[in-house]
């Protein structure tokens, strides 16, 4: 089984996406999974949100941690950094977003705020760090983890539509019956485990 | 430099970086340099700057749109036309927004940024309404949690309103609330004494206003009023006015009745005023009013309590104030005649009260209602 430092970016991307999916696997940032995916319309627009900041936050806090957090020798407090790095890559999207493309603000610059305290985002960039990956791992791993999420959401989504209507006993209404859902979800997904040996 | 620094200085330093480029992007993102705001297709064009809500926009170019939260989109009231593209509803604007309004293309005022050119419309009236300054004059207690506060205008030095309208009270920064805040409260005082504004204020425990009037206020304390806000007056018709308020609610009445009094104005309108507290101790005005139902025919006042002790030796009307409402309204004021009703009070209180004139026959139309937001 190969290290976690040498698999190839694109195999990682994937692996990401499916093996081992950030939510279904590793249960982050379920709050906002169940929260948001009411919607179908809200999945999309928070799902690539998530993709988006997991991704760039990945790249950026993989250039802190070798070029400022490594050689100050201040591994003590990259949990610290990190989430500063977060919060700020957050809000500077949110502003560019504003500025260059209000339709796709509305879509998905009204989820930004909520996305700072995602523990996905910080999940991924831990993983990211403790997993000794290359910087084109980072990217490729922080892209595919966000997408991974996205996919989750929209599936959820998909399937709560579904159940809108049907007879769901009185006491699990609502997050009861999500919750249930997720983990049928996280089953079916461990069909994909072996696929790829990431693990 | 010893070790354990190294860290804290590091993230402190990298922290200040990451502000600095925040701000510098927020100074280069949010510049939309110089926008026209076109105002009734013409009548008015301002240049402003762009990047802020068009509701503080207007404000500093002296326009006041209503607006009871001043600017949280909690209220829903600087609803104003927008005739050119602001891009779609915003999910703070739709929960105020009705289909019909969206087919008037009326938007939120304090939701929508000016960030490049913008042609509106609002009411002529609107263009009437100022920023007062003035002084805090005679405060009075109503009840334990209701005063009455005049203030004094200075500059403008008088107010032309219609008795109904309200005010919108810039409060100052004071303890920890560190921004002034506005807050709306109908005028009770009359239209023939243009330099004083009086307003009632109950206590709403934690709201940041009516604690400030309460417990931070002084005599000769100044503030800003903003103003004359609202459509809630009476009706030039031949209907028999149908009252109804609940605490401070009773302001806008007090302003109709002495104005009506004073200059003896819609002579045909009879007036039933029905006025509902729990016990005596939420009650007011009573001396004065009554002493009105005696020397003006055309007004009866019904003062009911809903829960009166005993000891309290109350004589009027025993009941929910919805209760005394439908028992008169079913035998005491005649059906024969058209009625209008008037409603000033909480939410619950109004929505309730609705419910009662309609069954009563009164039409939904006629009924007219300024609800505490």
């Amino acid at each position: 089984m190969p290290a976690f430092s040498d698999i190839n970016p694109i195999v990682l991307f994937f692996a990401s996406i499916l093996t081992s999916n950030i939510l279904l696997s590793n249960f982050l940032g379920t709050c906002s999974f169940i929260a948001i995916s009411k919607e179908w319309k809200s999945s999309f627009g928070l799902g690539l949100a998530v993709t988006l900041v997991i991704g760039i936050c990945c790249a950026i806090c993989w250039t802190v941690l070798q070029y400022l957090v490594i050689p100050l020798g201040i591994e003590y407090l990259s949990f610290i950094i990190f989430i500063i790095v977060i919060a700020a890559v957050v809000q500077m999207l949110e502003m560019v977003i504003d500025r260059y493309s209000p339709s796709l603000y509305l879509s998905l610059g009204i989820f930004l705020p909520l996305i700072t305290v995602n523990c996905a985002v910080l999940g991924a960039v831990l993983f990211m760090q403790i997993r000794n990956y290359g910087f084109l791992q980072a990217v490729a791993f922080g892209f595919g983890a966000g997408a991974g999420w996205w996919l989750a959401i929209m599936l959820l989504a998909a399937i709560r539509k579904r159940i809108e209507n049907n007879p769901v006993p009185a006491g699990l209404k609502g997050t009861g019956i999500t919750l249930i859902v997720i983990g049928f979800m996280a089953m079916a997904f461990i069909g994909f485990s072996g696929m790829i040996a990431v693990q | 430099m010893h070790p354990i620094l190294v860290g804290p200085l590091a993230t402190a330093g990298f922290s200040a970086f990451l502000a600095l480029v925040i701000s510098l992007l927020d100074g280069k993102l949010n510049d939309y340099g110089t926008v026209n705001v076109t105002i009734n297709g013409g009548k008015k064009k301002l240049p402003v700057r762009g990047g802020s809500p068009l509701l503080g926009t207007l404000a500093g170019e002296e326009i006041f749109l209503p607006s009871a939260c001043g600017g949280r989109g909690s209220c829903g009231a600087c609803k104003c036309v927008v005739t050119s593209d602001v891009g779609p509803y915003l999910p703070t604007e739709t929960p105020y927004i009705s289909a019909e309004e969206v087919s008037r293309k009326i938007r939120l005022a304090c939701q929508i940024k000016v960030k490049k050119d913008i042609e509106i419309e609002i009411p002529e009236s609107l263009f009437s309404i100022k920023r007062f300054e003035a002084s805090v004059g005679r405060v009075r207690d109503l009840t334990y949690d209701i005063k009455e506060v005049r203030f004094d205008l200075r500059n403008p030095s008088s107010i032309d309103f219609m008795p109904g309208q309200y005010v919108q009270l810039a409060v100052p920064k004071y303890g920890d609330i560190t921004e002034s805040v506005q807050r709306a409260y109908s005028m009770s005082s009359v239209p023939g004494d243009p330099g004083n504004v009086e307003l009632l204020v109950r206590l709403v425990p934690g709201g940041i206003a009516t604690t400030w009037v309460h417990k931070f206020m002084k005599t000769g304390d100044v503030v800003q009023l903003i103003g004359p806000f609202g459509d809630f007056q009476v009706h030039d018709t031949p209907s028999t006015m149908v009252c109804v308020a609940g605490g401070s609610g009773m302001a806008p009445f007090k302003s109709m009745f002495n104005d009506m009094r004073a200059r003896d104005s819609f002579p045909g309108k009879e007036i039933w005023f029905f006025f509902g507290a729990r016990s005596t101790r939420d009650m007011f005005y009573l001396d004065e009013l009554r002493k009105l139902e005696k020397e003006w025919p055309r007004f009866h006042f019904v003062p009911a309590l809903s829960e009166p002790k005993p000891e309290e030796g109350w004589n009027g009307e025993i009941g929910l104030i919805t209760n005394v409402l439908d028992s008169h309204l079913s035998a005491k004021i005649s059906a024969g005649k058209p009625r209008e009703g008037y409603l000033c009070g909480s939410p619950g209180m109004i929505d309730a009260c609705i419910k009662v004139m309609t069954k009563n026959g009164i039409d939904p139309r006629d009924i007219f209602y300024d609800k505490f937001a």
